[in-house]
């Protein structure tokens, strides 16, 4: 089955079977391997992108669902990193093994898009689907406190 | 486990890059960074090897001789190098080592990393430095003393020259090389770049989607593959059908591959290949297997728990004996007996296993995320008959290690497919998949006794163990020493007593276990350390005061278990630390109402860690605030890496300490994904605070050491707070009631 969707900004047509998860159609067949798998359940958060700026966890999506939408994954925050949360994370130092980085930013930056200025409690509650083996959860919290305190940050995922 | 052959680590290599232009300087490095030099020889399993390049443009490349996952020795092991190079930083970049162990040996476990390699890698960096310093100083034609390097170049101080690196390399490349054993190493307190924060390589790779890591290999015409194996341990494939997954779009073709009990083990299974990973999950379901389940089907945790339970009834083997621990306690008034179980647990790494692997007729090439790339060299070579030096593998970022990744079986199965197929394949392992296969933290069971005397001091220590030895994976009957994997410091605990005896009973069981963060470490230190807590309450005794006094002077403890090694416990660096997070954390200042704090401090790795945990209980669920720790790991390197490890090291105690079990039923394991393996989450998060003792004594560990304090610590705060003791982990509401 063919589905048309836009994938940073840019329109992607695959054909693949249609219950198969936007996941694995980013990873294995678009080759856009920042998108992590970490358990296929929606339950660990690697995975996550946006769709139509909403968070979501692509195991679970299954790509005839995506047809028409905006889909926009790690790489499609910024070319070169400069994305202000991406900016946060490298200044905090964040990411041990890295794994699950991406998925906590793209949670991230849809919380910001939501929250600008949240508190400990808003993070914490927001953040709690994606799981970081590392422990690196004190320095995610302070990177997004960062990325909340640079202005640019605010602008909407696209 | 199989060893790179012991090569003389004086073998220093030379050879021109590309261009001839650049220094590349191969150097052998000793397990220990304890070894002297001179018996450096007869002390080496693991030789590692770095390399320093240099092109004219005076770019500085160093080569990674470790594997990173998560560790940071992709920052810390470079900034050794730089420091005796004195190399400006912003000029280094770094790059991993190709795999081949006659130069390098690649292992990365144990902690040691840092640690094994600070000697070496001075000595190394140093020797590189020399010889760039005699190349300035023939180029100039000027005495070698008025040279010095500086800034990634050399300086000669009477008529202001300087040559970058880039300029000299070519020349420097051509001279002798210094004798390591001899060879000026930098004055520690001119140290500019060991012991000051340093950010990570790979941070800005891991921000962006960019950094690669195992499982986003892809090879043109690359196969995705996952496999079938046996759910109960040991069992086998004994027929299947693969007419309905072969008829699943994308599917390509369905194979079996035998089970391997050498060089790697593995259960064999039916592999689905397919044009991609979904299409291959997709097939796996359709497959039709009948399983010959083998001789551990019976096998469950409650089976388990009735052999541990019937080993504790006989005497165990000796281990250790001081005294007469037996006669001491049956004359003691304040006696206290108490059995700690621990169950297995898996690395749950977020990288579930993979390995992507080509053989051709010539040559394999294969990218792996290992901790051990020498293993799944010499697995590969082995499976396609291939010399190893024709192996090409590429070690890669790993998503977390934690021991899981010491393992070859994945890439043993993935070598399989891939010789079958004769394409590049890439063999994924799903979440349940890699929880449901793992090699798990041995479940043990000990039973402890304690005496305490009139004076407060420990009249006798008793400690029984019957546990799933690790030793024993690799020896199946079990006859050579089993309890050697599974003691560690409880064998040699810091605690003055006249009459000291450790037993053990192997446990037999068909669930494979090796090396989980920290080891032995994680059961030996819950249990000491809870256990003294225990006899501290029986005397009456603050916690903190009674180990202070217990520890008693200062002297250097030898390690029982391993005592060629020259790595004793100082028993000063301990209290340095148990009193470090004591004042820090507070201890005895009140709390608020509810809260309450627990003590534990403890030597592993040849690192020294103590945490105070503060915890509250409510409605039969424990609540951690805030774990303060110190630690001593000799000079830390890279300070924030050290922090890093901690508070790493921390959260992967309290998954297992608060949440995680992994159970046996019918000789499989119950649990398959985070929903039944849960880790902590951002909103469950203590407050965690390393403070790091500065140091002058050589690197020791600290990837493990911050783990095995933990459950100790907040098991004891759960005590002070409630009078309930914890002695089951993990943790279960009706041991809170």
């Amino acid at each position: 089955m063919a589905v048309t969707f836009t994938l940073n900004g840019k329109s992607r047509t695959v054909d693949v079977s249609p219950d198969m998860p936007l996941l694995w159609v980013l990873r294995d067949t678009l080759n856009m391997t920042g998108t992590k798998f970490g358990c296929g359940m929606a339950l660990c958060g690697a995975c996550t992108v946006h769709i139509n700026g909403e968070m979501t966890r692509s195991c679970i999506t299954p790509i005839s669902s995506v047809a028409g939408k905006k889909v926009t994954t790690i790489e499609g925050l910024s070319k070169d990193g400069s994305h202000p949360v991406q900016q946060a994370w490298i200044a905090e130092d964040v990411p041990q093994c890295g794994y699950c980085q991406s998925g906590q930013i793209m949670s991230a930056v849809a919380l910001l898009a939501k929250k600008p200025n949240p508190t400990d409690a808003d993070i914490d509650d927001f953040m709690s689907g994606n799981i970081c083996r590392c422990g690196t959860y004190q320095r995610i919290r302070k990177a997004i406190h960062r990325a909340a305190a640079t202005p640019a940050s605010k602008a909407k995922s696209a | 486990m199989t060893t790179a052959p012991v090569l003389n680590r004086r073998e220093f290599l030379k050879t021109g890059a590309a261009g001839g232009a650049a220094l590349v300087v191969a150097f052998h490095l000793p397990g220990s960074a304890f070894a002297a030099a001179q018996d450096q020889e007869k002390k080496t399993p693991n030789p590692l090897n770095a390399w320093v390049r240099i092109t004219p443009d005076n770019r500085v490349t160093l080569i990674l001789g470790k594997s990173e996952m998560g560790q940071g020795a992709m920052t810390a092991l470079p900034m050794i190098l730089a420091e005796e190079l004195y190399l400006d930083w912003k000029q280094v970049s770094v790059e991993q080592a190709p795999t081949n162990p006659k130069i390098y040996d690649h292992g990365t476990g144990g902690s040691g990393s840092v640690a094994g390699s600070w000697l070496p890698l001075r000595r190394a960096g140093a020797a590189a430095r020399e010889m760039l310093v005699t190349a300035a100083a023939q180029h100039w034609n000027v005495s070698r003393d008025t040279c010095k390097a500086q800034n990634g170049g050399v300086i000669h101080g009477a008529r202001k020259q300087f040559l970058t690196y880039g300029e000299l390399a070519e020349d420097a490349a051509k001279l002798p090389v210094p004798d390591f054993n001899t060879v000026p190493l930098k004055n520690s307190d001119d140290f500019t770049i060991v012991g000051h924060d340093r950010k990570r390589f790979e941070a800005a790779a891991k921000s962006t989607g960019a950094a690669k890591f195992g499982i986003d290999s892809r090879m043109p015409g690359m196969e995705y593959a996952v496999i079938a194996r046996c759910p109960v341990f040991g069992g086998k494939v004994a027929k299947f059908d693969a007419t309905k997954a072969k008829a699943v779009p994308g599917v390509r073709d369905v194979i079996s591959i035998d089970a391997v009990g050498e060089g790697a083990f593995t259960s064999g299974g039916v592999v689905v290949l397919a044009d991609n990973s979904w299409a291959a999950i997709q097939g796996r379901k359709a497959l039709n297997i009948v399983w010959d389940e083998g001789p551990n089907a019976e096998e469950s945790s409650e089976s388990l728990r009735k052999h541990f339970v019937e080993n504790a009834a006989k005497p165990g083997k000796a281990v250790r004996n001081d005294g007469d621990a037996d006669a001491a306690l049956s004359s003691a008034t304040k006696k206290v007996e108490a059995v700690y179980e621990l169950p297995f647990a898996a690395h749950a790494c977020m990288e579930p296993m993979n390995c992507t692997v080509h053989i051709r007729p010539d040559g394999a090439e294969a990218w792996v995320p290992t901790q051990a790339p020498q293993w799944a060299q010499g697995v590969i070579a082995k499976v396609s008959g291939l010399p190893p030096e024709n192996v090409d593998v590429h070690t890669t970022l790993m998503g977390g290690g934690f021991g899981r990744r010491y393992q070859a079986d994945f890439v043993m199965e993935a070598a399989q497919v891939a010789k079958a197929t004769g394409k590049p394949v890439q063999v994924l392992w799903t979440r349940e998949d890699d929880m449901q296969h793992d090699f798990y933290r041995p479940a043990s069971y000990h039973r402890m006794q304690g005496a305490v005397d009139a004076q407060g001091k420990v009249a006798a220590w008793k400690h029984f163990q019957s546990s799933t030895s690790i030793a024993a994976v690799w020896d199946k009957d079990g006859k050579d020493k089993p309890e050697a994997s599974e003691f560690a410091t409880a064998a040699f605990i810091p605690y003055e007593t006249p009459n000291f005896r450790v037993e053990y009973a192997l446990a037999h069981s068909g669930v494979p276990r090796a090396w989980w963060r920290s080891v032995e470490h994680s059961s030996s230190g819950f249990v000491v350390e809870t256990f003294v807590d225990e006899l501290a309450a029986a005397a009456g005794a603050d916690p903190l005061k009674f180990r202070l006094q217990l520890i008693g002077d200062a002297r250097k403890i030898p390690d029982f278990t391993n005592p060629k090694e020259n790595k004793p416990l100082d028993t000063a660096r301990l209290k340095g630390v148990l009193q470090l997070a004591a004042e820090k954390a507070e201890w005895g200042k009140p709390l608020p109402k509810g809260v309450a704090r627990g003590i534990a401090g403890y030597f592993s790795f040849e690192s020294y860690t103590a945490a105070v945990a503060e915890v509250s209980v409510k409605n039969g669920a424990v609540q951690v605030h805030r774990i303060v720790y110190a630690v001593d790991c000799g000079r830390p390197v890279n300070p924030s890496g050290v922090v890093a490890q901690v508070e790493s090291a921390a959260v992967y105690a309290l998954s297992a300490m608060m949440k995680d079990a992994i159970t046996i039923d019918r000789g499989r394991v119950k649990q398959a994904n985070f929903n039944d393996y849960d880790m902590p989450r951002m909103k469950e998060m203590p407050k965690i605070e390393v403070h790091v003792v500065t140091s002058k004594e050589d690197p020791t560990g600290i990837g493990e050491p911050g783990l095995p304090v933990v459950a100790p610590a907040v098991g004891n705060a759960v005590f002070a707070a409630t009078g309930k003791r914890l002695r089951r982990l993990p943790i279960r509401a009706e041991d809170l009631a």
